[in-house]
């Protein structure tokens, strides 16, 4: 069988580099399994078939800035990086034997960008007990985040759910204090998150919520929810959806009549969303969301260094759709775990690479809003907490105010 | 002696497969230990959905549902009322049964088709049902469970065999395997003694069954009981395994591979399932990871299989198989192997009474 | 009341999409005692196809036709090559063959057009007709209008020409069809056709409202298993009020019944299914069979 052969040649190739490691008068190097005198190598499980595999594509807008790093700076630190993703097909059934795989068969040094949480939650324990660095998952379940001290080999990136739940109880407050608040969710993790911060950022206000509404995935259509908040008197609407169904919701909005105030969330919000809402008969009045990242459909952008970069990066992946947003948050993620090993410099250990991602990491990331930054300490393990308020101005969003940061206040 | 020697080489041939099993681990990595006892474990789903629809003649395209019901049965057991995990699993295994049993009463009702169609419904229900009573389920995070460590005994005999001592994934392997051995084992009773026999007239004529005075009804149940306990078992071993379970472990996706490995291994034999098994286990896995390195297949193919993944060789696999081979991989060797016994034995051809030219009178 | 009427309104919307997909499985049915898994995937096959016209710039009055008459051969083509070979084999075989053709499409369909959900052009415009205060999209009325005249042409065809009677004979009595010699074969392969005809006019239709990706008939299509199984599995007429009624069952029963509730719609439509099945076989308006020994 081939992997019993692959298993003496990695042991082989292992005895040769520590024998070679312990032989050398360079300063002392330390290293780690999957890493090699020129390269690093880096797993990923991701939904690339499937009902979600339209996120499927952020791996390989990652595979194109580390192939964008090792063509032009020749990887980092002089080690180019390898980076092997594999398919889960979004089924946790799948994610434990492909993650297996790669601890231990592929060796890799660190797993990177697991996508989906009960994906990333059935390996959380494995990888933590195996001390192998679970980084930046791309999933903004509060709870990679916020049980860190149960789970120090995880950290996520993106802002928690709850974290932008809790900006839009804000704005809510500060802009429509009398709102009677209707919120139509997901019935998952994602949909329950976004409630529980919007709930616990009102407070004392909760009871501004005249109705809450769920949904399956499997449901035909959002329409029954929708009349019933309207006729319970919702005068602003929650939107906690995926996109499909945030555009088939504004549709139904519209349709019925109903021109309540509209947040919708980040992952909904990209620009080319909102233009297949405008098409189907969605009039987008009064809609607030919030974003992070830049929209490259975004005019402001063009002549932004920051986006200039990404369409540079971005076309290393053929199969990559430059204005996909799910394209530039895969570059601006790659761009903290580049930037993390770096950091590392010749310590590239697990150990120091994970500390370095959840307790020292400080970023100003060029694709990212203007003032956002990528930060945790020993204390926080939140990478992003700001988010600014956009507005639907007909053809695009408009930054309003300033970043709202919530950093700090989810235990 | 003289028996031994005059048994059917087909006994011989289980042996040697079941020393291969028990021998498994001790040469390959440890995590395809893991790997090779999920593989396991589909393979004892799929013997109870060859139960219904190869022996009993019922089609059901939801038997996913009933692995959700026996691993979360498990999983609830043993992570709330902290039952050791070991006993959970024929309790799951029965309470699945007893459910299945009861699903069958309804189902006696409904056409082939209709049963079809129903239990395609539930599959794809299934996750949403789980996610509703979220206080016991665990809702959409789901349930960790904590993997079993190896007791002493176990970790004492394979380091004496191999030098190292028995990892996790190597225990949750021979643990499934021993519930497959006993499982299959007992398929093989039953598709021999009389309810087998009961359950093939019922398939190959349900009217004339009766007729003959087989008792459909209480047959018919007994296949759905009997084929939902070893579903359940089997949810149950995979929650020992994975380590986790969630709404989204139980896809319909999940349905449609058992019905792929049981159709491709073979329906109404013992051995095709466990050939199921495998193949509907690794082809995933495998598929996206192997095709690529194959420089002969063209870059478009290649990326199209890359894209769809598994889908695209499931629905191809199911298509082929029902028009060339509908007696699945075992079908397939067994009739190979029947026509080669015949040609080396002399047997006068069936249809025209010929028999093969004689080489010293041609 | 007002919501009441929304509630029924919006069930009656969404009925109407059950019912265009649903009549394409009644037709399969009436050609071959066969319920097609994979009659959602051709569908939207069927509107990929129309969509990759009209993004060529082909106008949408000309790529609907032209994507019917594709989808016509297209439902040919299949029958002749997956299904014939097993024609007379139990029905075990087809139905896998047919859940097989459904995995394989839809993930060829992923494979070629992606997963991103895109807008499809609809002839009738975003307005709303206004019924006491519960409000009624043209599109969706569309949707109601084109399955009613779909119905009506299925109707004329099954019962009011020789081909259809053909295509029955074929259906009901193969044996005694050859011996006229009814090409009972080559009924078949109409019967497919048209039904994937009527499943593209069905996913042209609706993808403007559910909004087109290789995934929008997988849900969709158990729900028009419940419409044409209560409705009577062999009539066209069933397959439409069938769907009209889950719709709104699903709808109400959602939003009045807590222990149902907006997530556990497709479970609402299981139980139709389930309890059509127990109570009354052959739905509302079928006719009970009789199985020969």
């Amino acid at each position: 069988m081939a992997r019993i052969g692959s298993r003496i040649a990695a042991i082989a190739a292992l005895l040769v580099a520590a024998a070679a490691c312990g032989g050398s008068a360079s300063p002392t190097v330390q290293t780690d399994v999957g890493i090699t005198s020129n390269s690093i190598l880096l797993g990923n499980t991701i939904a690339q078939s499937g009902p979600a595999a339209a996120y499927g594509t952020i791996g390989n807008a990652e595979l194109a800035y580390f192939t964008y790093l090792n063509n032009t700076q020749g990887g980092i630190n002089g080690r180019k990086v390898t980076f092997k993703i594999l398919d889960d097909a979004y089924n946790p059934a799948q994610t434990v034997p492909l993650t297996k795989q790669l601890v231990e068969q592929d060796k890799v040094f660190a797993m990177f960008s697991g996508l989906g949480t009960q994906d990333q939650t059935s390996v959380r324990d494995y990888l933590n007990a195996q001390k192998v660095p679970q980084l930046f998952v791309a999933t903004g379940a509060t709870t990679f985040m916020a049980d860190f001290s149960q789970h120090p080999y995880t950290i996520g990136w993106q802002p928690p759910y709850q974290g932008e739940g809790r900006i839009y109880a804000k704005d809510v407050l500060t802009n429509h204090a009398s709102a009677k608040i209707g919120v139509l969710y997901q019935n998952d993790d994602y949909g329950q998150d976004y409630l529980k911060g919007l709930t616990d950022g009102l407070g004392s206000n909760a009871s501004m919520i005249v109705d809450k509404e769920s949904y399956d995935v499997t449901a035909a259509s959002t329409a029954s929810q929708l009349a019933t908040l309207k006729a319970k008197g919702a005068d602003t609407l929650f939107l906690f959806t995926t996109p499909a169904f945030t555009i088939k919701s504004l549709v139904i909005v519209t349709a019925l009549h109903w021109e309540p105030t509209i947040y919708l969330n980040s992952v909904s919000n990209p620009q080319v969303y909102m233009g297949i809402a405008a098409k189907a008969g969605a009039a987008l009045k009064n809609v607030t969301s919030v974003g992070y990242i830049k929209d490259p459909t975004d005019p402001q952008w063009a002549n932004d260094a920051g986006m200039k970069l990404y369409k540079t990066v971005i076309a290393n992946c053929s199969t990559c759709n430059v204005n996909d947003g799910f394209n530039i948050y895969g570059v601006a993620v790659a761009y903290t775990m580049a930037d993390v090993l770096n950091k590392a410099g010749s310590n590239l250990t697990r150990a120091n690479v994970m500390s370095i991602a959840a307790s020292n990491l400080n970023e100003s990331n060029p694709f990212l809003l203007p003032g956002v930054v990528v930060k945790t300490t020993s204390s926080d393990h939140f990478p992003i907490t700001q988010e600014q308020v956009i507005t639907w101005g007909g053809t695009g969003w408009n930054l309003q105010g300033s970043l709202i940061d919530e950093r700090g206040t989810i235990k | 002696m003289r028996r031994l020697r005059t048994l059917p080489p087909r006994y011989w041939l289980v042996l040697v497969v079941v020393l291969f099993f028990i021998g498994l681990p001790t040469v390959i990595d440890s995590f395809l230990s893991g790997e090779w006892a999920q593989a396991l474990v589909l393979a004892i789903a799929i013997m109870g959905l060859n139960i219904l629809i190869g022996y009993s003649g019922q089609l059901s395209l939801g038997h996913g549902a009933f692995m959700a019901l026996g691993a979360y049965t498990s999983a609830i057991l043993a992570h709330r009322y902290k039952m050791d995990y070991l006993l959970t699993i024929p309790i799951a295994g029965l309470l699945t049964g007893v459910i299945g049993f009861l699903f069958g009463v309804p189902a006696l009702r409904l056409s082939a088709l209709y049963l079809a169609l129903a239990t395609f419904a539930l599959a794809v229900v299934t996750p949403s049902l789980i996610k509703r009573p979220a206080e016991l389920t665990g809702g959409v995070q789901g349930i960790v469970l904590l993997p079993p460590d190896p007791p002493q005994f176990a970790k004492d005999a394979f380091a004496a065999v191999t030098g190292m001592p028995m990892t996790t994934d190597q225990w949750t392997y021979y643990v499934t395997l021993a519930w497959a051995l006993v499982l299959f084992w007992l398929a093989w009773n039953l598709v021999r003694h009389r309810a087998g026999r009961a359950m093939r007239a019922l398939r190959d004529g349900e009217v004339a069954a009766s007729a003959s005075g087989v008792n459909i009804a209480g047959y018919k149940t007994l296949a759905f009981g009997i084929s939902a306990l070893y579903a359940g078992i089997a949810g149950s071993l995979f929650g020992l395994g994975s380590g986790f379970v969630s709404p989204d472990t139980f896809p319909v996706a999940l349905s449609i591979q058992l019905l792929v490995g049981t159709v491709v291994g073979g329906l109404a034999s013992i051995p095709g399932p466990l050939l199921g098994g495998i193949f509907a286990y690794f082809l995933p896995i495998e598929s996206n990871q192997w095709i690529p390195t194959q420089t002969w297949i063209p870059a478009q193919i290649v990326s199209t299989v890359g894209k769809a993944g598994p889908a695209v060789t499931y629905g191809a696999v199911l298509i082929l198989v029902m028009i060339f081979a509908p007696n699945g991989v075992v079908g397939l060797v067994t009739a190979g192997y029947t026509r080669l016994r015949r040609r080396l034995r002399g047997v006068p051809d069936r249809e025209t009474g010929q028999m093969p030219p004689d080489h010293q009178t041609a | 009341m007002q919501e009441f009427l929304q509630q029924v309104i919006s069930g009656v919307a969404s009925g109407g999409i059950f019912a265009s997909l649903a009549l394409a499985l009644v037709l399969i049915y009436n050609a071959m005692g066969l319920v097609n898994f994979a009659q959602g995937e051709m569908a939207m096959m069927a509107t990929f196809i129309a969509f990759t016209l009209i993004t060529r710039g082909v106008s949408y009055w000309i790529a609907f036709p032209v994507t019917l008459a594709i989808a016509f051969a297209g439902g040919i083509a299949i029958q002749r090559i997956v299904i014939r070979p097993v024609e007379r084999a139990p029905l075990l075989t087809l139905v896998i063959i047919t859940l097989g053709l459904a995995t394989l499409l839809n993930g060829l369909a992923g494979a070629i057009f992606g997963y991103v959900p895109r807008s499809f052009p609809s002839p009738f415009s975003v307005q709303t007709v206004d019924i006491l205060g519960a409000f009624f999209s043209f599109r969706d009325l569309g949707v109601i209008t084109v399955s009613a005249a779909v119905l009506l042409l299925i109707y004329l065809l099954l019962q009011r020409t020789t081909v259809g009677l053909t295509m029955r004979a074929a259906a009901h009595h193969a044996e005694a069809s050859r011996l006229l010699g009814v090409r009972v074969s080559w009924m078949l392969a109409l019967g497919w056709g048209l039904a994937s005809a009527v499943g593209a006019v069905s996913g042209i239709m609706v993808a403007p409202i559910i909004l087109l990706e290789p995934n929008m008939m997988q849900t969709i299509i158990i729900y028009a298993f419940a419409a044409a199984v209560l409705g009577g599995i062999e009539s066209p007429l069933g397959a439409v009020i069938g769907g009209l009624i889950v719709g709104v069952t699903v709808n109400l029963a959602g939003a009045y019944l807590p222990f149902v509730g907006g997530d556990l719609q497709l479970a609402v439509a299981l139980a139709i299914i389930i309890g059509v099945l127990v109570l009354k076989p052959n739905g509302l308006l079928g006719r009970p069979t009789v199985r020969r020994v």
